[in-house]
């Protein structure tokens, strides 16, 4: 187990070693983004930017502007709050290709509390025309993802958590295209949607419900923006029920993304997420329990769903 | 060119920035004729630009953080051939390219700007990005004297004084009124130059209503002393029209008929004066 901030980080350094237009960004935020051994090794290409993300985000895009390939890492809740307009315009409208990495990111700071929890930023990164949102899963993924993001030419924010997490993906043979979701599951029964940390749940629902008969067809959808619509479209048709999973406000996020998808030929969808409220106090892990974001919550919901007899939408 | 040149393509440019605004019925033309002087001496005079290679990587870098004063920029860089009269004539159609605010769409833009505070921290990263790159090119900031209520200016300043950014020149066009009355009155700003000093910036004050002392001052820029540097463009809000000058309510008032040719003819006047003197 590893974390992906670790991941992306390290991956980081290995192409920056190489590719002297890369350059890091940071908020006095080396530590816990992972970014102590870049800024040793190639301080020429480190930029510190001290406590201000409004600054940061701006000397990003002046740096992109002028043909750096930057990667701004800190904090998530930071980024998409303090320097939002920032992102909206100086990144997003100017369309400078700064890629924004967010770390710790949803409930990752458990009991530190709202100010440092982000489960507003894939609401609101997904509506700005331009801006890309990515949320990987695990290691493989996420080293997978830096490599595909250095030559990429718009700007994208990137969501990972904290903690160290299982992996997904077992080994290196497996897609990663822009834009594209990835089916770990196959089955007819129902579908369940995860995006970032809550794919591995998901997945381990996925393998739960199985024991019990009921083949449900699990999605990794890493990439929110652009997301994968077909195969949204054909998991509602082929299916008939979703359930999505996401660390995020049931507001604005993957829920929403997956029922726009399908308001034209709709089906019932579940969304599991944080309730517009401030989160209990507690580890991120506990956190994902209360909620029913974990791998029990998700396929006690699953169970639930599937007796859910009434028919709102009649096949045809 | 000359500074009498530059007089008169100032001039020139505030005859045509009177046009498009009355045309446009829209515009901040109080703003935009405060800065006029100075986007002329930098665009005329100062920056290592060429229309025909907008995007050159060793050009000189403008940046329009105070953004609603776009209309200047337009004539400036029509005048200087980056964009045609065609284009800066459909300000305020239907679905012209030409937005109330900088947009990159536009050659010679750097870009997108209008929320105020933004301009120097790109600014910054754009001058950060020349000094890793060990390119000489300079990087122009204009910035509003309402607009230093943002507080993400004084997060620039830090940082481009830690970087020694002395291939860095921001100028704040110090009218004096903001739109709802003086400065001083909304949110006192002095004293300014005292405030960049304490952020270990080089401070120059200049009168941004006289070509002579703008040339003056961004010739007097040393660009090897380690520090970036502000210009204090002390200049009179609606400079150029009498009626306009110092007058809060032409912050983004429209001319009517007959004081759009009251303007028109105070500007032709000062035109037809500097076409006849012997120095150009």
């Amino acid at each position: 187990m590893i974390a992906c901030r670790k991941v992306f980080t390290e991956t980081l350094l290995k192409l920056a070693r190489v590719d002297k237009e890369i350059v890091a960004v940071t908020t006095d935020a080396r530590g816990s983004v992972t970014l102590d051994e870049f800024a040793k090794e190639l301080p020429l290409q480190f930029v510190e930017c001290g406590i201000a993300e409004q600054n940061a985000v701006g000397i990003s895009a002046g740096l992109a502007h002028s043909g750096k390939k930057v990667f701004l890492c800190g904090p998530a809740c930071f980024y998409t709050t303090r320097s939002l307009e920032q992102v909206k315009i100086d990144l997003a409208y100017s369309q400078n290709s700064v890629k924004l990495l967010g770390v710790s990111g949803g409930v990752a700071y458990g009991a530190l509390g709202a100010t440092h929890h982000s489960l507003h930023d894939i609401a609101v990164m997904r509506t700005f025309p331009g801006m890309n949102v990515v949320m990987p899963c695990d290691a493989r993924q996420t080293k997978k993802l830096v490599e595909l993001l250095a030559n990429y030419s718009e700007p994208v924010y990137i969501r990972v958590g904290r903690a160290a997490v299982p992996d997904v993906y077992e080994d290196d043979n497996f897609e990663f295209t822009f834009g594209k979701a990835n089916t770990l599951l196959g089955g007819n029964d129902l579908t369940i949607i995860g995006t970032g940390e809550t794919v591995y749940h998901a997945y381990q629902a996925g393998l739960m419900l199985r024991q019990r008969g009921i083949e449900a067809r699990v999605i990794d959808m890493a990439f929110i923006k652009p997301y994968d619509k077909d195969v949204i479209l054909k998991a509602a048709a082929e299916t008939r029920k979703i359930i999505t999973v996401e660390e995020h406000s049931q507001c604005g996020g993957l829920g929403s993304i997956v029922t726009e998808a399908i308001s034209e030929t709709p089906v019932p969808v579940k969304i599991i997420g944080i309730p517009d409220e401030n989160v209990i106090h507690a580890k991120s892990s506990e956190i994902f329990a209360y909620y029913g974001l974990d791998k029990t919550g998700i396929f006690n919901a699953a169970l639930d769903f599937l007796n859910w007899n009434t028919p709102l939408f009649i096949k045809t | 060119m000359k500074i009498e040149n530059l007089k008169l393509q100032s001039e020139r440019n505030r005859k045509r920035l009177m046009e498009v605004v009355y045309k446009a019925r829209a515009g901040h033309i109080g703003g935009d004729l405060s800065c006029l002087n100075v986007l002329t001496v930098l665009y005329f005079y100062m920056m290592n630009i060429d229309p025909d290679f907008p995007n050159d990587p060793n050009r000189d870098r403008f940046i329009m953080s105070k953004g609603h004063c776009v209309e200047a920029l337009y004539v400036t860089l029509e005048s200087r051939g980056f964009i045609s009269s065609d284009i800066v004539d459909t300000l305020g159609e239907y679905g012209s390219v030409l937005a109330g605010h900088p947009t990159i769409d536009i050659p010679g833009i750097e870009i997108n700007s209008g929320s105020l505070g933004h301009g120097l921290s790109v600014g910054a990263g754009i001058a950060l990005a020349a000094k890793m790159d060990q390119k000489t090119y300079k990087t122009y900031v204009l910035m509003g004297d309402g607009e230093q209520g943002e507080g993400s200016i004084y997060e620039a300043a830090m940082a481009a004084h830690h970087y020694q950014l002395d291939n860095l020149v921001a100028i704040i066009d110090r009218n004096g009124l903001q739109i709802s009355g003086p400065t001083e009155e909304v949110l006192s700003l002095e004293n300014i130059s005292e405030r960049w000093v304490a952020f270990g910036w080089d401070v120059k004050e200049m009168n941004g209503d006289n070509i002579e002392d703008i040339v003056r001052a961004l010739k007097s820029i040393d660009y090897s002393n380690h520090k970036p540097h502000l210009l204090i463009s002390h200049t009179t809000k609606g400079k150029g029209v009498s009626y306009m000058e110092g007058v809060v309510k032409w912050h983004h008032g429209v001319p009517s008929a007959e004081e759009y040719e009251e303007a028109i003819g105070e500007i032709t006047e000062r035109i037809i004066v500097l076409e006849n003197s012997k120095s150009i």
